[in-house]
């Protein structure tokens, strides 16, 4: 059943699941419960590394880095730091049992090869049918850095966006149209923002549920038309 | 032909002006840190550098390029916290920049040494990135035409090499280490440990001595 935003509070009060607004930990520990058992996951620099942090070892997830490596442990403290074990982000790293080492080809080989079930990544912007901007704020002055960021984008079976819904001036994230240089086209499956989780996709934007606000006023935030999922997705 | 050397110097000697020289490492893990300060010290110049980024702080690759020795970076991710050399530069208008997404390095790289002419790729299609290359639909994807790199040198690090120039790597120090030694016309590996020939096992071996022409023992 589709719930439109104009109907009654009584049809909404389903999927909002939060009477607050979700902070970056909680959101990590909805994406990390959200990750099927077994699954491949590639987590990207910044909020998405937090995910790592709520991940239960009966899931059994294999973490890749993209600079060749499956089964990355936790950051290395002490003296388990070694500065030939480090993440995408260069910071030190820990191998779990069962830990892999591939040359970079390889490594995205397994990206693009569509052999990741899942990659996490931040976003400046995403668009009602899943196109991804988050590499290049386009500025003048900009030194461009693109990293693996399109490959994971690009290859990965789902991509998953984490990012305030809104920017520092309250205007939405997720637009009509990137107007940032696109990082993929029509990518994103998902985006976990601070006030609600979307289905993004060809058929337009579905809320999964919401935090501290209802449809209608997260609505009124978004400049796209969104429609309450018609079956929670796992 | 395989040679041991005794020095990076001498290792790095034959670098003319206006070489291409991918250099190995992601960040600092595999970057061969004393063959670039050899590169540095033996003049070469009008270099064009492939590597994953274009230097840390204020060593390394990032010294080449504060002293003007690189004409051109091809690389994934130029912009860090510390890479304020190669900041200065570009901003300067004193070096090019080919930005490629780092899949496509890797596999550009890798197609060198395979002898493979081009590929399509879906990564990049539709994106800056890709403006005035050919594209074509393949199993209903947008893809790419992506070409080769290819090197006249490639300055790597590996953790041991055995007599016939086979050699095994560390953890995630080994990153475009493999596919950079098989792209050029010439590869240079620092080792940190040299075995007699039989003491690797041939069957964890990454890198077959045939990719190899030098190798020189860093401390």
């Amino acid at each position: 059943m589709s719930v439109q935003s104009n109907d009654q509070a009584g049809g909404l009060t389903g999927i909002q699941t939060s009477d607050q607004p979700l902070g970056r930990d909680d959101l990590a520990r909805l994406v990390a419960r959200d990750i099927k058992p077994g699954s491949f996951v590639n987590l990207g620099i910044g909020q998405p590394t937090l995910v790592s942090n709520y991940l239960e070892p009966e899931q059994n997830i294999t973490l890749h880095t993209e600079n060749g490596m499956l089964g990355m442990g936790p950051v290395a403290t002490g003296d388990q730091i070694d500065g030939d074990l480090i993440n995408a982000g260069k910071i030190p790293v820990t191998e779990l049992p069962g830990a892999s080492y591939f040359h970079h080809a390889d490594s995205f080989a397994i990206m693009r090869g569509g052999h990741l079930d899942i990659c996490v990544l931040g976003a400046f912007q995403v668009s009602a049918t899943g196109d991804l901007a988050n590499w290049h704020t386009g500025a003048p002055d900009a030194i461009p850095a693109v990293g693996g960021a399109m490959d994971l984008a690009t290859g990965a079976k789902d991509v998953f966006v984490m990012m305030t819904l809104l920017t520092r001036e309250g205007v939405s994230k997720l637009v009509e149209a990137c107007t940032y240089p696109l990082t993929g086209i029509g990518c994103v499956t998902r985006v976990y923002t601070d006030k609600a989780v979307f289905l993004t996709g060809p058929g337009g934007v579905q809320v999964r549920e919401t935090f501290g606000c209802t449809l209608e006023e997260l609505q009124k935030m978004v400049p796209v038309p969104l429609q309450a999922a018609s079956a929670v997705a796992s | 032909m395989l040679n041991f050397l005794e020095s990076v110097n001498e290792a790095v000697a034959g670098i003319k002006d206006g070489s291409t020289v991918m250099i190995g490492g992601f960040g600092n893990a595999g970057q061969p840190f004393e063959l670039i300060d050899a590169l540095m010290d033996c003049g070469a110049t009008d270099l064009t550098v492939v590597n994953n980024n274009a230097g840390q702080g204020d060593q390394g690759l990032a010294l080449l390029i504060k002293e003007g020795r690189v004409r051109k970076m091809i690389c994934s991710f130029p912009r860090q916290s510390d890479s304020w050399h190669f900041d200065a530069k570009f901003h300067a208008g004193e070096i090019e920049l080919e930005l490629v997404p780092q899949g496509n390095l890797a596999e550009r790289i890798r197609a060198a040494g395979a002898g493979i002419g081009g590929f399509f790729t879906p990564t990049g299609y539709g994106t800056m990135l890709a403006e005035g290359k050919e594209t074509r639909i393949l199993d209903g994807r947008g893809q790419v035409f992506e070409t080769p790199i290819h090197a006249d040198v490639a300055l790597i690090k590996a953790f041991q090499a055995d007599g016939k120039g086979n050699l095994v790597y560390r953890k995630t120090a080994r990153n475009f280490g493999p596919i950079m030694a098989a792209a050029a016309k010439h590869t240079v590996v620092q080792v940190s440990e040299i075995v007699p020939t039989g003491g690797l096992d041939p069957e964890v071996i990454v890198t077959p001595g045939i990719y190899v022409n030098s190798i020189v023992k860093v401390a």
